[in-house]
């Protein structure tokens, strides 16, 4: 049987070239295109994880943002609440103030309108003291001119007198 | 594309076999063949598809009225009584003359010869010529430093975190098929180590199947000299794996009676020789056999051929049809046979390294 009789040739220069073939895939190309794969698939790998660590990472910001958002909203509720009770507390706190200011303005007002009433009144008083005297003088005057005249007048005002 | 090299081998296996018809021979034939029309036209399809498998000092394509057409490859012989010798193998002219006291046998086989042409016992001729399947080795050889190395460089180019293009598509998967499924599960954390070793191992028998596929080329997977030096590499890459406890288990196979040990113990040490026997005589018996069975039902055609044309004619489509299936199967066969070289090689090689740890498995 020929066909199970190796041929010495074909027996050494495959020898040759697979241990040829070997060297130099291996140094030119096993070696870089494994490395590649492996620093590949952990490039991923490290990707793949990383992505998952900012997922959960993602998710507790989220946690943590609604909490915040949360007390924010409770603060703001209880802020306006206060501003409220300040705002209704300076309202009537004013109110109050504008009313005493009001009663004692109106007061002073009345004050002063009762003081000048008097005076105008001790003045008009006085006016007619003085027109009284005047007119009287006159009268006097002339009526120590005509004495039935006189006594007619006198009798006038007694009469009228009389009767207070 | 597969159909058109279908076509393309059926055509040249036609002028192939046609020109073989004419071919003078007074060989006694192991198995006579039906005589054709004319009468030098004689098939002998054994002949047609030994030399189809075998290697051949020459690139033989066809033999038209006596003319052959055949690319002559370099003979280089080394005798210890005559020194080297290398001269192109087209000098023997086909086995019909001889050449610097050197002839081509009948078998293919180059002898040294007397001046007077009868065979000289005395002169010892060793053959280290570039015949067809070392020349189609080298080509193809060629070819894959080409291929894998350009994919290497793209690597190194692109940087590893690019996504692969063009030819890398093909190849990476492949690669890492060849890490995960056969390194990484048989060799465990070590597999680091023989990755360039296997990938070596793989690339290495699948090209040559592929390029052997391709009509008209050589048969180099299944030349068992080819098979016989991948077989005694990865032997000898097994044999430097191994550790103490592998020897142990040869040479004291434990939980085994005293006198079972006597018989296991040849039968283990043996089993480390078959092992990378049964590597090399699978790959070959699985190229041939695969050369053989298309060879066989393209023959087929100029069998019948040879009763009537008639049948011959008509026989054509279903030969052709089946070596259409067949060669489907042999594309198939091509990738199966380089993974379980590698694959059987990277077992061997997980038995010899593995530890104390699978006392069980035995």
């Amino acid at each position: 049987m020929e066909l199970l009789q190796p041929g010495l040739g074909l027996l050494v220069w495959t020898l040759i070239a697979f241990v040829i073939v070997f060297f130099i895939l291996k140094k030119y190309a096993w070696t870089s295109i494994l490395s590649a794969l492996k620093e590949r698939e952990t490039g991923i790998a490290n990707a793949i994880s990383s992505a998952e660590k900012v997922k959960l990472e993602m998710a507790s910001l989220k946690n943590e943002n609604e909490a915040l958002m949360n007390q924010a909203r409770e603060e703001r509720a209880v802020m306006i609440k206060e501003a409220k009770v300040a705002s209704d507390k300076m309202i009537s706190e004013a109110k109050d103030k504008a009313k005493g200011e009001y009663d004692r303005i109106i007061a002073e007002a009345q004050q002063a309108i009762n003081q000048q009433k008097n005076a105008a009144l001790t003045d008009v008083k006085n006016q007619v003291g003085a027109l009284v005297i005047e007119v009287s003088e006159k009268i006097l005057r002339r009526e120590l001119a005509n004495k039935s005249e006189q006594e007619n007048y006198i009798k006038q005002l007694a009469e009228t007198v009389k009767l207070n | 594309m597969k159909s058109l090299l279908v076509a393309a081998f059926s055509l040249f296996i036609v002028t192939f076999s046609n020109t073989t018809f004419a071919q003078e021979n007074n060989q006694n034939i192991e198995k006579e063949a039906k005589r054709g029309e004319e009468k030098s036209e004689e098939l002998k399809p054994s002949e047609l598809i030994m030399e189809h498998i075998m290697d051949n000092h020459e690139f033989h394509f066809a033999e038209i009225n006596g003319n052959h057409l055949a690319i002559p490859l370099p003979v280089i012989i080394y005798s210890p009584q005559r020194g080297i010798a290398f001269f192109s193998s087209s000098n023997f002219n086909h086995g019909e003359t001889a050449f610097q006291g050197y002839k081509l046998s009948e078998k293919g086989i180059i002898e040294a010869v007397k001046d007077d042409g009868s065979q000289d016992e005395s002169v010892k001729a060793y053959d280290f010529s570039l015949t067809r399947n070392v020349v189609q080795m080298f080509l193809s050889l060629a070819l894959l430093l080409y291929l894998v190395i350009g994919v290497a460089n793209k690597y190194k180019k692109n940087g590893a975190n690019t996504a692969p293009s063009g030819f890398q598509n093909a190849l990476e998967p492949i690669i890492t098929f060849i890490r995960d499924e056969v390194g990484k599960s048989n060799l465990g954390h070590k597999y680091e180590r023989y990755m360039p070793y296997l990938l070596t191992v793989f690339f290495f028998i699948l090209i040559n199947n592929i390029i052997g596929l391709i009509p008209g080329t050589a048969n180099v997977t299944g030349n068992i000299a080819f098979t016989l030096v991948l077989a005694v590499i990865s032997l000898l890459v097994i044999l430097f794996s191994t550790n103490g406890h592998f020897w142990m288990h040869i040479f004291w196979p434990p939980g085994v009676p005293f006198l079972v040990k006597l018989i296991l113990i040849p039968v283990e040490l043996l089993g480390v020789f078959i092992k990378p026997a049964a590597l090399m005589i699978r790959l070959f018996a699985n190229m041939v056999a695969g050369h053989i069975v298309i060879t066989c039902f393209i023959l087929l055609i100029f069998i019948f051929g040879s009763m009537s044309k008639v049948a011959g004619w008509g026989f054509s489509p279903v030969s052709i049809a089946f070596t259409i299936f067949i060669y489907f199967i042999e594309i198939l066969v091509a990738f199966i046979q380089a993974f379980i070289f590698t694959n059987l090689t990277a077992v061997f090689i997980g038995q010899a390294i593995e530890g104390a740890h699978d006392e069980a498995h035995h």
